[in-house]
């Protein structure tokens, strides 16, 4: 508490337990956010292989065929299922869509810009990850 | 005097009350000479309408005076009495001890604002923000010199604007704010909301000088739509909508 600002810091920032759904998607959207940059760069990377002639592309493939190569790509699905859903929802939002009207307040003062709408958006954004994943492991695994 | 007290002791009980005690921490600090803070317990009855306010204020008068919290109204307006209430932001005298289904009732300074000492923190910075975005009408036109008596706005002009007029100012929603917590320059959604209150007024035409004001790096741009700062208005702001719809605005979204 020495802090001057008494900022709850990056740690306050992540932590989702306190402000409902809404604030685990701002998490989750991040996270995601993050984590397909990462996989952008390295993609990038391993796609450059080829420069290496067929031998090192097939050598490169050959890390995704492997079970943990298998998992980190059922996650970058879901990464990126979830990131756009959730995208698409936050694009709409910060535009103003759906996000309710303003009217006389009244306890117990619920706020209108938290409301089904979007909550749906998110929850199906969080279903249609699990979905996608679901079917990556079924393709990948199933053979 | 036995008497006296077997009178007492006939006086019905008041059937509404059922006292029932609490712990109540209180974070400790004082900048000057702490490095940190330290939690005082003290065990504190409560009706099922006692305010936490009310248990703090318990607490001043009968084990330790020095306890330092800013409260005014008692009645949600004045704004003064944010604080951490078991964790989240909320005002002391709008939560009832009853509504927090716990033994254990904890209270810190709210976060994201200077502590002056144990519960009370500085609010220089929200006012400043506050007073940046212009939170007053613009319009060349006054009531005192035109020939109308006043500028009259229809139900539906005034409810375009009034639930955002009702801010106190109590700091809940910067408190509660995501992008808060780690930038120090973001102009927060108190005063965002604030913009949008006076941009979304008939009579105001200050909406060009204000969406510049808030269109810069530490602005409006810094908002991810998390909607805690909503989620945590006592009064039903709800400054997460108002902000939407400026940036609505700058997007092009709306005119
Ligand atoms: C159709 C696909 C995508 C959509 C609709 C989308 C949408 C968005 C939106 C709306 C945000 C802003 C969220 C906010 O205001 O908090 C965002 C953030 C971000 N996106 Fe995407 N995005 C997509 C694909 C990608 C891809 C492919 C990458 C990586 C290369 C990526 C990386 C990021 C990062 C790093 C952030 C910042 C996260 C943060 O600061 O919270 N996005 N995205
Ligand atoms: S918008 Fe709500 S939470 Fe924020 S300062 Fe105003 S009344 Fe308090
Ligand atoms: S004492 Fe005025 S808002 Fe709580």
């Amino acid at each position: 508490m020495t802090r001057d600002e008494n900022k709850e810091g990056i740690k306050g920032m992540a932590n989702p337990g306190r402000y409902g759904i809404e604030r685990i998607a701002y998490l989750l959207m991040r996270l995601t956010g993050l984590g397909l940059l990462g996989y952008f760069i390295a993609h990038v990377y391993e796609t450059s292989n080829i420069l290496r002639g067929r031998m090192g592309w097939d050598d490169f493939l050959a890390m995704t065929q492997t079970t943990e190569g298998h998992l980190f790509l059922v996650l970058v699905i879901g990464m990126c299922v979830f990131h756009t859903g959730n995208g698409i929802r936050i694009m709409l939002g910060h535009g103003g869509v759906g996000v309710g009207k303003p009217a006389r307040p009244d306890y117990p003062y619920n706020p209108a810009s938290q409301n089904y709408r979007h909550k749906i958006g998110i929850y199906s954004s969080i279903v249609l990850a699990a979905v996608a994943m679901m079917y990556g492991m079924a393709v990948m695994f199933g053979e | 005097m036995a008497q006296v007290s077997s009178v007492a002791d006939e006086q019905p009980p008041n059937p509404l009350s059922t006292t029932k005690s609490i712990l109540l921490r209180i974070s400790r600090f004082n900048p000057e000479f702490d490095e940190t803070n330290k939690f005082m317990e003290f065990t504190v009855s409560y009706e099922k309408w006692t305010t936490v306010l009310e248990a703090i204020l318990d607490v001043k008068k009968h084990h330790d005076h020095s306890v330092a919290v800013r409260y005014s109204c008692r009645q949600a307006t004045c704004g003064s009495c944010g604080m951490l209430i078991n964790g989240k932001p909320r005002l002391a005298c709008f939560t009832k001890i009853s509504e927090l289904d716990s033994n254990v009732v904890t209270v810190e300074p709210m976060n994201n604002f200077p502590v002056i000492r144990d519960l009370a923190v500085k609010f220089e910075r929200l006012f400043d923000t506050h007073h940046k975005i212009k939170p007053y009408l613009i319009n060349e036109d006054s009531e005192v010199d035109s020939d109308e008596k006043e500028f009259l706005q229809t139900p539906k002009e005034v409810e375009n604007f009034i639930q955002f007029a009702n801010c106190i100012k109590c700091g809940l929603c910067n408190s509660a704010c995501p992008t808060m917590t780690t930038d120090s320059s973001f102009v927060g959604p108190q005063a965002l909301a604030q913009a949008y209150r006076y941009v979304a007024d008939s009579r105001d035409k200050g909406k060009d000088s204000r969406l510049d004001i808030i269109d810069e790096s530490h602005g409006i741009w810094r908002c991810h739509f998390a909607g805690s700062c909503s989620q945590v208005c006592p009064k039903g702001v709800d400054p997460a909508m108002g902000i939407q719809f400026l940036r609505g605005y700058l997007l092009g979204f709306r005119s």
